[in-house]
């Protein structure tokens, strides 16, 4: 594959050893594309971070092999991979001030002072750092220093970027200030960026693919629009944004609920006829006011644009309908009403389990 | 209630601290001023005089025991800041091993056993040797201050290096540099203060030592402590005080530098 | 996550070796040679006769008539261990009666101060054992501050002999370990969260309570280990008692000593060594055990 920045070919990782062993990574098989924006979105210990250092070399793959182009560098030690990590703690060295760290992987690489100097005021014009070239690290605030990270991983043009959850320290208003910088930065230098992040907003605005994980397997590869739409199972479905799940049985093609509905589904997923089926379906997708299916208002919870409906169908599933809230803030469903709904066409998935 | 409450304080325990202070430094402070005294007697005060400091500046015993503690002192703080450099570099950070509690306890061990048994079995260990090679020079005492020395040394090394972020290593193999190198620009320089309070810690330790000293020694091998040791077997002289007065100027001196060293880790 | 691998150990080992070797041959080895020496003859002079035996151990607790061969307990020796472990309990409930209240004291200063009261603990801690006990001993002196002041108050007469009594061991004893007690106690109550205080207050205990109750077993193992590094270095004690008891208020350091000095039994001496060196540890043991116990109930 000529356009695979990076690859993962059977990759497992384990640690410890006899009763105690810890499994982090499965057998994992991925390409990540040159160029792209992809990340490792999973719950903490599902071995994304684990898959990040056996790219950049901290850990060695227990068996597989890891590729960079198509060169197999699972056994090459760190120093010598042309990849840069922005750490989650960002580890700028506390002895060196700004410019030192961020000229650091040149100065190692041989590169002559003046060259050092050069890539080094680029770098921080880049993310905006000039004025602080003389600074500590341990004078600067949260958001600078995680400019800082970057500037110093980017120095050295690696040819591809990893990122450990290098947002979570940040509070909400710098995360997002910083997750478009992340995207400007991508953009402006062409390097691959492999991202890491338990959070599935984060991973849906930034990314050009995820690859959703869990115990050491990757489940899901694809763009935000298809892993939002289409998850493939209940998981990675409940894991990004919020889901309906209901239970039902395949009959003549459509799907028979627990309340005793019947509903259509644009594909069943392979599963027999008579056979139990989970589906899912978004809360923005139950539209109330019509349609075949009936249920009891139990609650309603205001989120300001939106609010979110709770209803009871028959056999007490629940299921929640998120509107956008009307100019006078009240939806005008009172608890204990009995309102018809229905699901938009098309949004009901049948999930694998 | 006029004073408020307060969950901090307990009744009558400020006074006890006080008078705890005052009873730690109120002999300190007579001897630092008897030491300046122009009288012969040790009680009497007979006016203001440099006179104890510039006998025991020209006391040619008083100036070979303080070279001679400077050059016990100033190896052993060399041997055993270095070994136990290495040895915290080998103990923390890399996951318990197999032996390593063992280790602990050897390195610890000085800090365990009491100083007079630690004398004891260096003075049958020593004498043995005297005996076999003929040799009774200060190597003995060096050896020895070095070896009780290398936990003083060892501990605040290790508490740096425990307190550094391992990340920081990864990020500078990360960054291209070889172990080596790693070691040279990262570990090394965030070290730097550890191995210089561990330094000096040992040389103090070194520098007061008594017990070891006064039984390892070979005759004429008198160390500033066991001079006054001897001294003071005989009659209290002022000298002491001028002696022991200075003993505790570089002390502090050392002592503060200690803490500048330790608190500037932030 | 790093776990351990056969290489990180072999390279942990390989560091240590340096200075494994050196207390290999200033700790450890001589110690071992201690252990041979107690089951040697002494030697006429000093030194030792390769000859097996366990006399050394029982010259510890008895001693035989020269003329008779009777055997009767040697009551010195016993007298001298007494007294060593009296001192030394007494020294360690001295220290933690005034030990506790100033490091009580220092731990709520505010945080700016506090590291100027915790340095002047330190001072007096790295300060020369030997000059502080020469110190002390300018204060309880017959022509010294103590008196003198004592005299000039009218209080009494004559000057009270203090030097070279029990007395003067003691007082000199916790005046050099009294910052070994404040230190880790400090550590100890620093760490304390003193909401708990109030959470006490809140439901009705009272001060004495809140500190029997809350406080002193929270800050227990600063009070072990306190105690534990008063305890070891006062049960070992040399300098202090050497100066302050003189010749005859001796404690097992000082009759150690006298074994490689004029009474020249090098085997007794080792075996007394010993002994002393038995009681520290079991007193470190337990130190282990009840830390590490505090550490499983939380």
């Amino acid at each position: 594959m000529a356009d695979a920045a990076v690859e993962a070919r059977s990759a497992s990782k384990e640690y410890g050893s006899g009763d105690r062993i810890v499994r982090a990574l499965r057998d994992v098989s991925l390409t990540i594309r040159k160029g792209e924006f992809f990340t490792l979105l999973g719950p903490s210990g599902c071995g994304k971070t684990t898959l990040l250092r056996l790219i950049a070399g901290f850990e060695m793959p227990t068996s597989g092999t890891i590729l960079l182009g198509n060169r197999d560098i699972s056994r090459m030690p760190p120093y010598q991979r042309p990849v840069n990590t922005v750490f989650q703690s960002y580890a700028l060295f506390p002895h060196l001030d700004v410019a030192e760290n961020v000229g650091f992987g040149l100065t190692m690489r041989g590169q002559p002072k003046a060259e050092v100097e050069r890539r080094v005021a680029r770098m921080l014009a880049l993310v905006k750092l000039e004025a602080f070239a003389g600074r500590k690290p341990q004078q600067l605030s949260g958001g600078q220093q995680q400019r800082v990270a970057l500037a110093r991983a980017l120095a050295p043009s690696p040819e591809v970027l990893l990122l450990d959850e290098p947002l979570s320290a940040l509070d909400l208003k710098l995360r997002k200030e910083m997750q478009l910088e992340l995207k400007r930065l991508q953009h402006e230098t062409g390097i691959t960026f492999v991202f890491v992040t338990h959070d599935q907003e984060e991973a849906l605005t930034m990314s050009d693919r995820i690859g959703v994980m869990r115990d050491g397997v990757i489940l899901q590869v694809g763009g935000p629009r298809e892993i939002y739409n289409r998850p493939v199972n209940r998981f990675v479905a409940d894991f990004i944004g919020e889901t309906n799940i209901l239970a039902g049985r395949t009959e003549a093609g459509c799907v028979r609920l627990g309340s005793g509905d019947l509903i259509a589904v644009d594909n069943l997923n392979g599963a027999a006829e008579g056979a139990a089926v989970t589906l899912a379906v978004r809360p923005e997708q139950v539209r109330i006011g019509a349609g075949p299916l009936q249920g009891r208002v139990s609650n309603t919870v205001y989120f300001g644009t939106d609010t979110h409906c709770h209803l009871r169908m028959a056999d007490d599933t629940e299921v929640v309908a998120r509107m956008q809230s009307p100019p006078s803030g009240d939806v005008g469903l009172g608890e204990g009403a009995t309102v018809a709904f229905d699901f938009v066409a098309g949004a009901v998935r049948v999930l694998e389990d | 209630m006029a004073r408020g409450f307060s969950v901090t304080s307990l009744p009558g325990f400020a006074a006890i601290a006080i008078t705890s202070f005052v009873l730690l430094y109120a002999p300190i402070l007579t001897m630092v001023i008897y030491s300046f005294n122009a009288s012969e007697s040790v009680a009497l005060w007979g006016g203001f005089s440099l006179r104890w400091y510039t006998a025991a500046w020209e006391n040619t015993q008083v100036q070979e025991a303080t070279i001679r503690s400077l050059v016990i002192a100033v190896s052993a703080a060399l041997i055993s800041t270095t070994v136990a450099t290495m040895a915290a570099l080998g103990t923390t950070r890399r996951g318990r091993f197999k032996g390593q509690t063992l280790i602990y306890v050897m390195i610890n061990q000085p800090l365990m056993v009491p100083e007079i048994v630690t004398a004891v079995a260096l003075l049958i260990f020593f004498a043995a040797i005297k005996v076999a090679t003929g040799y009774t020079g200060l190597a003995y005492l060096v050896l020895a201050h070095s070896a009780f020395c290398v936990p003083f040394a060892y501990l605040p090394i290790r508490a740096r290096l425990e307190g550094m972020d391992l990340a920081l290593e990864t990020a500078a193999a990360d960054l291209y540099a070889t172990p080596w190198q790693t070691f040279r620009r990262v570990t090394l320089p965030l070290m730097g203060p550890g191995i210089a309070a561990g330094a000096m810690l040992a040389f103090v330790i070194s520098l007061d030592d008594v017990i070891i000293t006064e039984f390892v020694k070979s005759a004429g091998q008198d160390t500033l402590p066991t001079y006054m040791l001897g001294q003071l077997r005989r009659a209290v002289t002022p000298e002491v005080n001028a002696i022991s007065t200075a003993l505790l100027a570089l002390t502090v001196i050392l002592l503060t530098a200690f803490f500048l060293l330790t608190r500037r880790r932030d | 996550m790093s776990a351990p691998t056969p290489s990180t150990a072999r390279t942990g080992w390989i560091l240590s070796i340096p200075a494994l070797i050196l207390l290999a041959l200033g700790a450890s080895g001589p110690l071992l040679i201690v252990v041979v020496y107690a089951f040697l003859e002494p030697g006429e002079y000093s030194g030792v006769v390769w000859n097996f035996t366990t006399e050394a151990w029982f010259r510890v607790f008895f001693e035989r008539d020269i003329f008779d061969d009777t055997v009767s307990m040697a009551d010195a020796h016993l007298t001298i261990f007494w007294r060593s472990v009296k001192l030394s309990v007494l020294t360690t409930l001295i220290t933690f009666a005034i030990g506790f209240p100033t490091a009580w004291f220092i731990a709520t200063r505010p945080a700016g101060q506090r590291a100027l009261w915790l340095f002047l603990i330190t001072i007096p801690f790295w300060t020369n054992l030997l000059i502080r006990t020469f110190a002390i001993m300018e204060v309880i002196r017959n022509q010294g501050l103590l008196n003198t002041a004592l005299i000039g108050l009218g209080v009494i007469g004559e000057p009270i002999q203090i030097l070279y009594t029990d007395t003067a061991v003691l007082i000199g004893m916790a005046y050099v370990y009294l910052p070994l007690m404040v230190l880790p106690l400090y550590a100890a109550i620093d760490r304390f969260d003193f909401r708990l205080v109030e959470a006490g207050y809140d439901l009705y205990a009272t001060r004495w309570r809140v500190l029997r109750r809350v406080i002193l077993p929270i800050v227990k193992p600063g009070i072990v280990a306190g105690s534990i590094l008063v305890f070891v270095p006062s049960l070992g004690a040399y300098v202090t008692p050497r100066i302050l008891g003189g010749g005859k208020n001796m404690m097992i350091g000082n009759f150690i000593e006298l074994q490689f000095g004029q009474g020249r039994n090098w085997p007794l001496g080792a075996a007394l060594s010993l002994i002393l060196l038995a009681i520290v540890l079991v007193a470190l043991l337990a130190y282990v055990r009840v830390t590490s116990s505090d550490r499983q109930d939380g």
